[in-house]
């Protein structure tokens, strides 16, 4: 059964109007990326039903939930989500426990799909299970509502912002939670982020919003190598790729990571051979050249093929590559790219400075 | 305590208990549609409710007895119901306190459901909970302090009526003689000691009613219920 979800939402409000139409995939998180203010909460709140004046149509696995042309707006209780809340909207006045159980005792024996014992051990949430809200932290409390949402057997999970609230000390603590739910859940996750980090770091697919509008949508790492789209003029822009750890170096104490371009060599990665490493090379980081270096520090030279040069700014450019079908931004002075005479389809060796790495 | 004052105990604890029941079970639903419309007549409303609040008692008793008499439009109404006359009768009574008590169960259900962030109802409602459901899993326990200040003022407010009392209800014992008037009574003719006990009753009943009030609001939910 595919789960994929089809939505086209329409809302005209005084101050704001959304007008959002795309297709989340059936599996794997996709990230609702954009600036604050362009609608990411409130297509989220359109998709589980809290948006009354909402128009359009939403199919999730083949079943209607909205389709104000034939009358039909599936009320948000009879609709199977979780909502993890940036707020997280416990109940206060129940135990970890029964706020964890409040929408899995309110789901037909039939359609559970998570047992709680299984849930409360993926999430740590074992000693915290006889507390009381108020008593929980920020990361613990988003723990909790994570889990509350994953059992109550959900076909689509919404997360908004849940890292938001937190300090960078607690998003550290929840960051193997959400990578291990990414790995773990079969069902599709939309989450709401402004934060590049986070994206890379759990994302598969990418909707782009700007003034309640989906401007783009597609795999992350074409999206992330875009540079005529508003990310890659972000401070952090970058590519990402999917690569297998292939070598060992124990002398120099490197790895060597292989991909559809090439080898890339970094610091030692404590993982067994094969396994997959994805890692982020920031625009900032890599420099260009027409011809291979023969004599140079840096390690990582990898041959591309330009595809596109976007000015950022007066002073820069943001140029994409591609090398053999995996994408490369680097981010140059205008002068720079006059000077190498860069122009679409042009062969360049791409000088790799740092690399990011996300297990 | 003579025979009639036990008689104006029982009526006026009988009118309290049915009046806050009422009370509660038609504040409740009025208090909830007032915190969360957002309809122009809710300021209407709430001053209608808020009315016997600043009102002489015998103003609200005056018209009452007008319309509960007979030929008044209440009255009237239920007896071609085949109901018993409503002036100067304990049904008669009923409607009145329910009246004169209900911004003090309304009004304290209102702050406590004002005080409920709907993100909490839009949670549970992403966790399958009907509205009906989500109203008695979490308005209700949320909402404690709130019940329990309105039914303790409800019912106290009505042991301690006076003015409308005498306006519809009159002065038959172990009819419609409340406790009020039967100190009253005491006093106009000049029976002090009758009127010290009575008095001093209600004076230990209503100290003890806030009492535990303000001690039992304290228990409930040390982290406080609102958002």
């Amino acid at each position: 059964m595919s789960q994929e979800i089809h939505f086209q939402f329409k809302i005209e409000r005084d101050d704001f109007s959304l007008n959002a139409t795309a297709t989340i995939p059936g599996q794997g998180v996709t990230a609702l990326f954009g600036h604050s203010g362009s609608g990411k909460t409130t297509l989220l709140r359109a998709l589980a039903g809290l948006e009354p004046q909402v128009e359009g149509k939403l199919t999730v696995g083949g079943q209607q939930w909205l389709n104000s042309a034939q009358g039909i707006h599936l009320p948000t209780h009879q609709r199977a989500i979780g909502y993890v809340f940036q707020e997280t909207a416990l109940f206060p006045h129940l135990r970890v426990e029964k706020n964890l159980l409040y929408g899995w005792q309110r789901t037909a024996e039939a359609e559970r799909r998570h047992n709680p014992p299984q849930v409360i051990e993926t999430l740590g949430l074992e000693p915290l299970l006889k507390r009381y809200p108020h008593q929980l932290s920020g990361g613990e409390k988003q723990r909790v509502a994570i889990g509350r949402a994953l059992l109550n057997s959900p076909q689509l999970l919404l997360m908004d912002e849940p890292m938001a609230a937190l300090d960078r000390q607690r998003k550290r603590e929840i960051m193997p939670y959400l990578e291990r739910l990414h790995a773990e859940a079969e069902i599709p996750i939309l989450y709401v982020t402004h934060d590049l980090e986070e994206l890379v770091r759990i994302a598969d697919h990418l909707l782009l919003i700007e003034q309640g509008r989906i401007i783009k949508s597609g795999p992350i790492e074409q999206l992330l190598a875009d540079s005529t789209l508003p990310i890659a003029q972000d401070e952090d822009a970058g590519a990402l790729i999917k690569t297998r750890l292939t070598a060992q170096d124990e002398h120099y104490q490197l790895s060597e990571l292989s991909f559809s371009g090439g080898t890339i060599t970094v610091g030692q990665i404590d993982q067994p051979i094969g396994s997959e490493i994805r890692i982020r090379i920031h625009a900032k980081d890599v420099s260009l050249a027409l011809q291979p270096q023969q004599e140079s520090s840096v390690l990582n030279v990898v041959k591309c093929r330009v595809t596109g040069i976007t000015p950022q700014g007066q002073s820069r450019v943001i140029v994409s590559m591609d090398a053999e079908g995996s994408p490369l931004l680097s981010r140059i002075t205008r002068k720079s790219a006059d000077k190498l005479a860069l122009s679409e389809g042009c062969e360049v060796y791409a000088q790799i400075k740092s690399v990011a790495l996300h297990s | 305590m003579s025979e009639a004052d036990i008689g104006a105990l029982w009526v006026t604890l009988r009118l309290a208990l049915i009046t806050t029941i009422i009370l509660l079970l038609l504040g409740t639903p009025l208090a909830w549609w007032l915190s969360r419309t957002q309809c122009r007549i809710k300021v209407l409303i709430e001053a209608l409710v808020a009315i016997p609040l600043v009102l002489p008692p015998t103003v609200l008793g005056f018209y009452l007895l007008i319309m509960l008499a007979p030929d008044g439009p209440i009255g009237g109404l239920w007896q071609s119901l085949g109901g018993d006359t409503l002036a100067f009768s304990f049904s008669g009574l009923v409607i009145g306190s329910v009246l004169y008590s209900l911004p003090f169960v309304v009004q304290p259900l209102q702050n406590a459901f004002n005080n409920i962030g709907n993100h909490y109802l839009e949670a549970a409602s992403t966790l399958r909970a009907s509205p009906l459901n989500r109203f008695f899993t979490l308005v209700v326990p949320l909402a404690k302090p709130g019940f329990i200040t309105a039914t303790t003022l409800g019912f106290a407010h009505t042991v301690g009526e006076f003015g409308v009392v005498l306006m519809i209800g009159g002065n038959i014992p172990g009819e419609t003689q409340v406790l009020s008037i039967a100190i009253y009574d005491h006093v106009e003719s000049l029976e002090y000691a009758n009127a010290h006990i009575l008095s001093a009753g209600l004076l230990a009943f209503s100290l003890v009613v806030l009492v535990s009030v303000y001690s039992l609001n304290r228990q409930s939910l040390p982290n406080g219920s609102g958002r």
